[in-house]
This record gives structure tokens, C-alpha cells and sequence, in this order.
């Protein structure tokens, strides 16, 4: 929203104070302002008005005249000019050689054959119209020679604010409202406005007119004839031109006038269309014309206002065609009146059209201004028009008022929620400037909202807190650490595990962190083969191709692979993130957390990928919880999973994750040669396992014995089967065991098991180990494994 | 010395003057000093020599073994010294001016920026909180004073679930949940509440260049007896000064937001001009960077807190934006593309 400084002063008198220094102070205490500020007629000087004393036709253009103009000087001056407006008698703008327009500096100027000294200038040349049909016209009444600045309020200092930062004031929708906050930031007085009396059409009719639905909250109107004016004074016009309206009629630019001061949006109607208002709504939709000339679709939520049961206009949004006013109206009805905020805003979010009018509505308007807003505006168009007729008592109807707001607190409240010292005075000065009324005992604060405030932005004592020390000023706050007890702060489990596990993971795998959505992407997944999975959906998606909430994130990674396939012949990434596996006995989502890790590799063959995905788990469990992982053959539940490979991932027993390998009809579509393996892991049920103890293990200060055996491992037997073995026999002097080599022909798979034995009390016997080793072997052999020959 | 000795001495040194391996010298060294060498045969043939003959001939064929002996040793030395020479004349110069290799993992920029802040709050005693993604329409609105009406729930703004739940639009969305889980440590040990929650939000919005759906933010919360707005730019102060590592100046603006009051814009001096001016603060010298204010009595009810006793203040911490603005990311949605051209780049946990 664009503010005059010159209208602000119309109730503010701020002669003598640096007037930017106060808008800066406003952007800090009131509402952001927005860097530009724009000094209006800073870019024009040495512009007076001048008559047009003699127009000749130039002599080889159909279009440029040569004219003598009076500038109030004694004398005649030579001016070409090209305007289709020219004539005699004519009062216009006339920049005068050594003026300056814009860029232009004026100087004599040779044009078709003549010299013009100086240029009639059009509105939009001045800067306060867009209009450039002609040169400006002036009214008889100014003296030539008199400078346009002197003329007209062209010198203006305009701001911009933020709309988003007015959202909960509604009182600052308004030049009035806004001239309020510089008198409280100036330490000014604000000065009432100038009204029309209204009691005294008490004694005329009232017009016809009835609330019939409780959206409407107030709902004001006046009749009046006899409008001799068309167009605006000039003033008006630059000031809602520098407001960003365009001038249109008198009669709208004084409601749009009225808005930009007050606030208050009004509406003229056509009276011959309005003899019966009712506002109301409407059972069944249909469709309803604006002045705009569009069509718009109406449903049984939106009030209307109506003659009788015809709409005639959208309540505080827009009027209709067929009641605007038009040349043969000559009785008009003035609408000014309060809708239900919430309302306004769902009828303007579902017509999709959103008005100045709207705009504040939504914004909860104080009711009480609607028949001040019409004295206001009586005051103004009589003012400028004193032919105007009022034909209506003042005809209110107000259904809906707002409770008065008192609150009570104490100088203590103050204290401790600004934690500086303000003194009564200034709490008291403050808030009666913002037009708050202030009873002080002892320490003890009653404090009544003004109207204007009360409609749902000052309610509770917190809010007078906002508005004391907002005008104090918070860079004048003393800054001060806070004194509370002192206690450890543990870090969640959860938050340790994830730090430790991204940094094994990029440190000692240089796998790769990425990020992605929440939902699974259907184009990107049907790309490589993946349908998207039942899970729940959003609701209200834009995008139809981010409906699902991905129940892993696999899929998600699988698509990452696909598109870095370019990156590195071998890489990794990984994410903590978040899926939702179905809802719980509440109808709510049961989102868990997971960590993903997707390999991928062209080098590699996919065994040799697959056990280094699997000792990279390995390495995070045995670090975090120095313990062992187990698997489990699993059943594939995904298609992209492939059947063979696929398993579950324990930890203590319990379930935590899947390993596996991509089902070819994926990999294929990702990559024809490369090695892709995955694995996922519940963050939090990995995180709440508890951790073993290190237990230490003291040197043996004895000599160690070594026992190699080799064996030939038939299919389908796993180590796991392999280690029971020695296992069961439980021995306390073997200590470790590992692979130490490892023989593969086309027939037999053989591995070389270095058994390690040690005591910490005596040096062991080779007759104590080889009875160890010879119940191994026959374990062994008991599960058909025989030792290599 | 006689003849036979003398030329037997030019014979070993002649012969070491032709050797240049160790195997050679051993060869020579067993050739003459060996049991079966020609120095230990002539002291075995002395026997055949008289008492007196065979003491000067003795003396002299020990001291040619004790020079011949010498003369291998020193050849010995010599040989090694030259393999060493040898070693370390064979080692080629490498390039160490040739491209390192590099290639390691890379943390995700917002864990890294995430993990600056936590560090930073956990230092001032905060505690770090998880939340999930999903909440219901009471955590992300009811909860915290925002009524049934208030825009923020408009459809286009959030994105909601077919069991009515919703993808968090803010992390206050937690707000609650912590007020409450802390509630009873702050009312029966005095223990102010300190938390802080990282987390991921959505906005059902178009995606451009500055705009994304999914982003995360960091939310704080510090609630005790008598806590008061200076206390509040006084956090905010010290806790972005650090974050950014330099003194860094705040200012206030009235901002509204239903969860507090009164609610601000915290602004920060322009980190490029230091608040002269220039083209990334739009010449204001300041950055808009995060809303906080005192939190609302409502959100303090809700939470099981008395207002009337205790105070607090929240802020929200957009990372997203912090992690663009440290990086120099230009668009937001790289972050989220899973490209590794952009995001391998970032390699260390500082």
C-alpha cells in the first residue's frame, strides 16, 4: 500500500521533524516499509501556469500549432506545441526555458522552422496522471506565473508498505490510521477528522433496507442527488494517483478516496436499482455480472447484497453491472458497512478475485467507523460540489457489535515481560496516543481498546506489551542474558546415532548424503520400472505426479542412481529420512525414520557390492552397538527387490532393515551393466537397541597357538551353519576365528579357518587344542562339511 | 715380510679392487680367510717350519690375516655404502605438484549447517529435539493460537494427508509437544525449558529458483519464570553471532504471527556491507532473517504452562536459507535434487 506524506499531514501536524527519519522509525515500530521511497515533483521545477493568448496552425504540420502564452511574466512567449487540446483561453502547465521535466532541461528549441522558449506539458509529464492525451488543464481561478508546486500538492514524500505486515491491523488500511501511529511516533497530536453533521437529515425517509443474514455486521447507507461534478479536484487526483489509483469519475474517486483514508471501502449504487436492500444469501448458485464485466459463479456461501431478491452487488468484494452508476442516474445510495472477516476471505479465495475492498475486509474492519466514513465523505463531496442534496436520513443497521476490551495489569507485568524499566509515564503517554484510554492507580493499569484495535488485534495484556514497547522504540532496549539454574543437557540417542552414522558412512565409505521428497515422483518411478505403492495420499496435491507418500525410500534412491549414473563410475549415497507405512488404530499416519543406502557400481561385480553394503552395516553396528548383525532370508515385497539375495537385518533378534539387490527389470532401466544394491534400516529402532559394553580383554601373557583346518564347503551351507560348529563346542581357550584364505574351483568351494587359541593362566598344550579342533571337525562333519583333501 | 706374503697382499687387494658385489666378497673373504683358505693354509703348514722360522713366519702371516681381514671389512663398508647410494639414486622424483585424488563422501550442506547450530545452542544449553513429519491439524495450528480461519490453514499453504493429518508447514509444529514434555521439569525443579528442533517442513507452493515445497527450519524455544523480550535479542544476538562467526548487529520490527506476542522480524546487519549498503541488502545495510518473538500466552496454556508465571520466547530458523546464504546456493532446489555434481562438494563436518 502506497502513503502520502502530505495526507498523513492533513491529521498530523509534523512541520519541523525530519519526515524520513519518521518513516524509518515506522518501519521499525509499525510496519515494514519498503526500501524505495519515492520523492514526488523532486524531478520537475520552473513549471507555472500559463494561458494560451493566440494558437496559429504551423504552416507545414497538421499537427503542431504555434502558440503565444501568457506565464505571468508581462510578456508573450513563442511555444510549438504538438497537444490536439490546444485553444485559446486555455490555463496549462508550462515549463519555462531553464525548467526541468523529468530528465529534460527546457531550453529555446528550433522545431519545423520555429523556435519554441519552453513546452506545454501534459499530467503524465508533471508526474501526476498517466494521462498524456493533451497538455494539462488548468481552471480559470489560478494566476498565470504561478508555480504548479505552489498550485497544486505535487511536492509529496511517498512510502510503500508491506500489505503482508498490515495483516493484523486493520486500522492501518488507511492514511487516518496510519497519521495515528506518526502522532504516537512523533509525539504529536492527532487531529479529528472534518465530518458532515448527519442528524440533520434525521427528519427525511430512511431508505429501505434489511439485514437479513448474520454475515453482515453493519450495514450503513445515505441517499444523495444532484451531482454536478465529473471530475476530480487535482489534488485529489495526484493523491490517489501516487496511491496507485487511477482517477476515474467524482463520484468514484471519492469512495476509492474515502477507502485510502479511512479505510472503509464504500459503494455507490444506482438508487433506481436499490429500493429495497437486502443482504443476504442465496440457496442455490448462480451466476452474477460484476462491474468488471465478468461472470462470475456464485454458491450458497457468499453474501450478497440485493434489491429485493435480485444481487446487486458481492458484499465486500464487488458491485454489479447493472446497478453502477451511468449517465442518466440521478439519485445515488452510499454504501458503507461491515462484513464477517472469515467470510469475505473464503468468498475472495473461492471467485478467485480479490479487491482493495476485499483486501480489508478480510482484515476484520472496525464497525463503528461506517457512519463516520459516510460524514466523512458528506464532507468531502459537498466540499467540492455545493450544489450535492442528502435525500435520505442516515438509514444504520448495526447486528453485530464487538465487546469492549478492558485490561488490567500492573507496572510488574511490564517489568518482567519487557525485562527493562518503563516508566509509568511513558507506558501511560504511549498508549493514549495509540488511543487507548489509560486508568492508573498506584501501579495498576486499566486500559481500554480503542474500537479500532478491538476487533481482534489487541485482546489480551500480552498485546499492550506489543504496543509499549514498539513505540519505545526496540533498539532502545538494554540487552540482558537470563539467569536460570544451570543443568546438563544429554543429547537424544536418536540425534547421536545419526551424526555417528553419517560420519562413518562419508569418512570412511565416501558415500554421498543426498535429500528427497516426502512423496514418491510417479513419472520417475514408472521410468524405471517401479509402480507406485498404496500408502496414503495428499490431499490437495497441485501436482498430480506427488499424490503418494512413499512407504520407503528405495524407490526414491533408486531414482537418484538413475539420474548420476553420469557421476562416477562407482558410487553410493545415502539419507535419514522419513516414510509412513500405513495408519495406526487411530486413523493417524505411522511414519518412521530410516536410513538408505543405495550402491551402485560398473566396476564391481554384484557380489562384491553386496557384501560391502553388508559390511558397511556391519561396521555401524559393531561401532555403535558392539554387536553383531544377523540376517534372515527374505520374501520379496516389492517389485523392485530381486527375489534372490533379499534379506531381513536383525539386530538383538529384532527386525530392523532389508538388504538387497535391485530386481533386473529395475537395474536394467537404471543402468544395463552396473552392480545396484540397497539396504534400509529403522533409524529408531537401531537407535533405542541397546549398546553393548566394551569388555576389556587382557593381553594373554601366555603364547597364543594358531590351528588352520580347510574345509569344503557344500551349497547352501552358510558360514552361519559353519560357526555353530565350533560354537557348541564351547570352548573357553579359543578365543577368535577367521578366514584366512579362500578356493574356488567350478565344483569346490573351499575356505582355509584360522582357529586362535590363548589362555591367560598357562601355555596351552597341543593336546588340549587338537581335542578342541577334533570335536570341531566332527561338529563339522555331522553337518557334512569335510576337510579338504 | 717375505715375497710369498707380500704378492699373496697384492693379490687380495687386487682382487677386492675388482669386486663390486657382496657375493664376490664373500667369495674372496672365504678364498683366503676361510678354513680352508690360503692364509689359514699357510698357518697350517708352519709345522713343517722351525721354532724360529715358524715365529717370524707366524708373526707375519698373522699380521697379513689381520690386514687381509681389515681390507674385506673396509671393502664390506664400502660395498654397502654404494648400495645405499645405489637405493637412493634409483628412486625416481615423483610430482607431488600432480592432482590429489580426492575422491571422498559428502555430507548433504543443510546436515552441515544443522550440525553448526545444534553445536552452537547445545553449547548455551539447549536441548536438541526430533519431530516427526507428519502432525495433526492441532500440533501445527490449534496448539499454537492460530484459529480455525487464519490463512496459514488456507489449502493452497499446507499440504494435508486424506486422514485429515498434514505435512508440517512450520517446525513450531512441535512447539507443543515440547512445551508439554517439559512442563513438568520447568513447574517442580525450576528447570527453564531450552530446546531447540531442526526439522523438515513443506509448503504446497510452486518450486522456482527461491522457492521449494520441502525446506527445513530450526525452531527454539526458552521458557522460565521471568523471561523477557532483552533477553530474547539478547539470544538472538549471541546466537547469530556465532552462526555466523562474527559480531553481528539485530534489530527488531513489530511482525505478526498468531504463536506469539508481541511477534517480530529480526533483522541482521548485511553480512557482505556490515550495513553500509549494498546490492545483496537491497541497500538497506539490513537482512530480514528470522521471525521470534514472546511466546503467546495461548501456545503457554496449551503447553500445560501458566502465563501468568512463566514467560518465553520461540524464534524459527530458516536452515534452508541459512545453508543458501553460507554456500552461496543460488537455487533453492538443488538442495533436494539428489545431484551429485552440486552436492558432493561438500566433504567436511568443519
Amino acid at each position: 500500500m502506497f502513503l502520502s506524506m502530505n495526507w498523513i499531514q492533513d491529521f498530523v501536524d509534523l512541520s519541523g521533524l525530519d519526515k524520513l527519519e519518521l518513516i524509518h522509525k515506522f518501519s521499525l515500530s509499525t510496519a515494514e516499509v519498503e526500501n524505495e521511497i519515492f520523492h514526488k515533483g523532486s524531478d520537475i521545477s520552473g513549471i507555472v501556469v500559463a494561458e494560451i493568448k493566440s494558437v496559429e496552425n504551423h504552416p507545414d504540420s497538421k499537427k503542431l500549432h504555434l502558440l503565444k502564452v501568457d506565464a505571468g511574466n508581462g510578456e508573450l512567449t513563442d511555444v510549438v506545441c504538438g497537444a490536439p487540446n490546444v485553444r485559446v483561453g486555455l490555463k496549462t502547465a508550462f515549463a519555462k526555458v531553464g525548467a526541468q521535466v523529468g530528465e529534460i532541461t527546457i531550453a529555446p528549441r528550433p522545431l519545423a522552422g520555429f523556435t519554441s522558449y519552453g513546452m506545454c506539458c501534459s499530467e503524465s509529464e508533471i508526474g501526476i496522471s498517466d494521462d498524456h492525451s493533451g497538455i494539462m488543464e488548468i481552471t480559470d481561478d489560478i494566476p498565470n506565473g504561478t508555480d504548479i508546486k505552489d498550485a497544486y500538492q505535487i511536492d509529496d514524500i511517498v512510502f510503500e508498505v508491506d500489505n503482508k505486515s498490515l495483516t493484523n491491523r486493520p486500522d492501518l488500511w488507511g492514511h487516518y490510521g496510519i497519521a495515528r501511529e506518526f502522532a504516537a511516533l512523533a509525539g504529536r497530536e492527532i487531529k479529528p477528522l472534518e465530518l458532515d453533521d448527519l442528524n440533520q437529515y434525521n427528519s427525511l425517509s430512511k431508505v429501505d433496507m434489511k439485514i437479513e443474514d448474520s454475515l453482515c455486521q453493519r450495514y450503513s447507507c445515505l441517499q444523495f442527488e444532484n451531482i454536478s461534478r465529473n471530475v476530480s479536484p487535482v489534488n485529489m487526483r495526484i493523491r490517489l494517483f501516487y496511491c496507485g489509483m487511477r482517477a476515474i469519475n467524482y463520484l468514484a474517486d471519492l469512495t476509492n478516496y474515502l477507502m485510502l483514508e479511512m479505510g472503509q471501502p464504500m459503494h455507490a449504487f444506482d438508487s433506481r436499482k436499490v429500493e429495497k436492500i437486502r443482504i443476504k444469501r442465496f440457496d442455490k448458485p448462480f451466476v452474477f455480472q460484476t462491474l468488471d464485466g465478468v461472470e462470475r459463479n456464485i454458491d450458497e456461501n457468499t453474501l450478497m447484497i440485493c434489491n429485493g431478491d435480485t444481487p446487486v452487488a458481492i458484499a465486500g468484494i464487488m458491485g454489479g453491472l447493472d446497478s453502477e452508476i451511468v449517465e442518466d442516474t440521478t439519485t445515488l445510495t452510499l454504501e458503507s458497512a461491515t462484513f464477517n472477516a472469515v467470510s469475505i476471505r473464503k468468498s475472495t479465495v473461492r471467485l478467485a478475485h480479490r479487491t482493495d475492498a476485499s483486501m480489508r475486509y478480510e482484515k476484520c474492519l472496525d464497525p463503528e467507523m461506517t457512519v463516520t466514513a459516510i460524514a466523512r465523505f458528506v464532507n468531502l463531496l459537498k466540499k467540492y460540489d455545493n450544489g450535492v442534496k442528502v435525500v435520505s436520513a442516515l438509514t444504520d443497521e448495526y447486528a453485530f457489535r464487538y465487546d469492549k476490551i478492558v485490561l488490567d495489569f500492573d507496572k510488574k507485568f511490564v517489568d518482567r515481560y519487557t525485562g527493562i524499566y518503563i516508566d509509568n509515564d511513558t507506558i501511560v503517554k504511549t498508549l493514549e496516543s495509540l488511543g487507548f484510554k489509560v486508568e492508573l492507580n498506584d501501579d495498576n493499569f486499566s486500559v481500554e481498546v480503542p474500537s479500532w484495535r478491538a476487533t481482534k488485534d489487541v485482546t489480551i495484556k500480552a498485546d499492550i506489551i506489543e504496543e509499549i514497547t514498539r513505540i519505545y522504540g526496540y533498539d532502545n532496549f538494554d540487552i540482558n542474558t537470563t539467569r536460570s539454574p544451570l543443568y546438563p543437557v544429554r543429547a537424544s540417542v536418536v540425534k547421536t546415532t545419526e551424526n555417528k552414522v553419517k560420519d562413518i558412512l562419508v569418512k570412511k565409505y565416501n558415500l554421498h548424503e543426498v535429500h528427497s521428497y516426502i512423496w514418491a515422483y510417479n513419472d520417475e518411478l514408472k521410468a524405471i520400472n517401479i509402480p507406485v505403492e498404496n500408502n496414503i495420499k495428499l490431499a490437495n496435491a497441485t501436482n498430480p505426479n506427488i499424490e503418494t507418500i512413499r512407504n520407503s525410500m528405495i524407490p526414491t534412491q533408486l531414482c537418484q542412481v538413475k539420474s548420476n549414473v553420469s557421476f562416477a563410475p562407482d558410487f553410493g549415497i545415502f539419507e535419514i529420512g522419513r516414510v509412513v507405512n500405513g495408519l495406526d488404530e487411530n486413523n493417524l499416519c505411522i511414519e518412521n525414520k530410516k536410513l538408505a543406502i543405495t550402491l551402485y557400481s560398473k566396476t564391481k561385480n554384484v557380489k562384491d557390492v553386496y557384501f560391502e553394503l553388508r559390511d558397511i552395516l556391519a561396521v555401524i553396528t559393531d561401532d555403535l552397538k558392539h554387536k553383531a548383525l544377523t540376517f534372515k532370508k527374505a520374501e520379496p515385497k516389492h517389485s523392485y527387490e530381486h527375489p534372490v539375495n533379499l534379506n531381513t537385518i536383525l539386530l538383538n533378534g529384532k527386525e530392523i532393515g532389508t538388504i538387497g539387490i535391485a530386481h533386473p527389470t529395475v537395474s536394467k532401466k537404471i543402468d544395463k551393466k552396473a552392480s545396484i544394491v540397497f539396504a534400509e534400516i529403522d533409524v529408531n529402532e537401531f537407535s533405542f537397541t541397546d549398546a553393548a559394553a566394551i569388555m576389556y580383554d587382557e593381553p594373554s601373557k601366555f603364547p597364543p597357538m594358531d590351528y588352520d583346518i580347510s574345509i569344503e564347503v557344500p551349497d547352501g551351507v552358510f558360514y552361519d551353519t559353519l560357526s555353530e560348529c565350533w560354537k557348541s563346542v564351547n570352548s573357553d581357550i579359543l578365543k577368535n576365528t577367521k578366514i584366512v584364505d579362500t578356493y574356488d574351483t567350478d565344483t569346490v568351494h573351499s575356505i582355509t579357518i584360522r582357529f586362535e587359541f590363548s589362555s591367560s593362566e598357562r601355555t596351552l598344550s597341543s593336546n588340549e587344542v587338537q581335542s578342541v579342533m577334533d570335536s570341531v571337525i566332527a561338529n563339522l562333519a555331522d553337518a557334512g562339511v569335510k576337510l579338504r583333501q | 715380510m717375505n715375497e710369498k706374503l707380500l704378492s699373496l697382499k697384492d693379490e687380495i687387494v687386487s682382487k677386492l679392487d675388482q669386486t663390486n658385489d657382496l657375493i664376490d666378497l664373500d667369495k674372496i673373504r672365504v678364498a683366503y680367510l676361510g678354513k680352508k683358505g690360503s692364509i689359514t693354509a699357510l698357518l697350517k703348514g708352519m709345522k713343517d717350519l722351525s721354532n724360529e722360522e715358524r715365529k717370524n713366519f707366524g708373526a707375519e702371516v698373522n699380521q697379513l690375516k689381520a690386514q687381509a681381514a681389515q681390507l674385506i671389512e673396509e671393502k664390506l663398508a664400502d660395498l654397502k655404502q654404494k648400495e645405499i647410494q645405489r637405493e637412493i639414486s634409483s628412486m625416481p622424483q615423483f610430482d607431488i605438484t600432480s592432482p590429489a585424488n580426492l575422491e571422498r563422501g559428502s555430507y548433504h550442506p543443510i546436515t552441515l549447517v544443522q550440525r553448526e547450530c545444534e553445536n552452537i545452542f547445545r553449547t548455551m544449553g539447549f536441548s536438541i529435539e526430533d519431530y516427526p513429519e507428519i502432525v495433526t491439524d492441532y500440533e501445527c495450528f490449534e496448539a499454537l493460537n492460530i484459529p480455525k480461519h487464519h490463512p496459514a490453514r488456507d489449502m493452497q499453504d499446507t499440504y494435508y494427508l486424506d486422514n485429515g493429518q498434514l505435512l508440517k508447514s512450520h517446525t513450531s509444529a512441535a512447539q507443543n509437544a515440547i512445551l508439554k514434555k517439559y512442563s513438568k521439569n520447568l513447574i517442580e525443579n525450576d528447570t527453564p525449558i531450552k530446546a531447540i528442533f531442526p526439522g523438515r517442513c513443506f509448503r504446497n507452493e510452486a518450486t522456482d529458483a527461491c522457492h521449494e515445497n520441502t525446506f527445513f527450519q530450526m525452531e527454539g524455544v526458552m521458557v522460565d519464570k521471568d523471561i523477557s523480550i532483552s533477553n530474547l535479542i539478547y539470544f538472538m544476538k549471541t546466537m547469530l553471532s556465532e552462526v555466523f562467526k562474527k559480531d553481528i548487529k539485530v534489530r527488531l520490527r513489530p511482525g505478526f504471527f498468531p504463536f506469539v506476542e508481541p511477534g517480530f522480524e529480526l533483522d541482521i546487519s548485511c553480512l557482505i556491507c556490515g550495513g553500509e549498503g549494498c546490492p545483496s541488502c537491497k541497500h538497506s545495510g539490513w537482512l530480514e532473517l528470522c521471525p521470534c518473538g514472546m511466546i503467546h500466552p495461548n501456545v503457554l496454556r496449551e503447553g500445560g504452562i501458566d502465563p501468568e508465571k512463566y514467560t518465553g520466547f520461540a524464534f524459527g530458523l530458516g536452515l534452508t536459507r541459512l545453508a543458501m546464504m553460507k554456500y552461496g546456493i543460488k537455487d533453492i532446489r538443488d538442495l533436494n535434487s539428489g545431484s551429485l555434481k552440486a552436492l558432493s562438494q561438500f566433504t567436511d563436518d568443519e
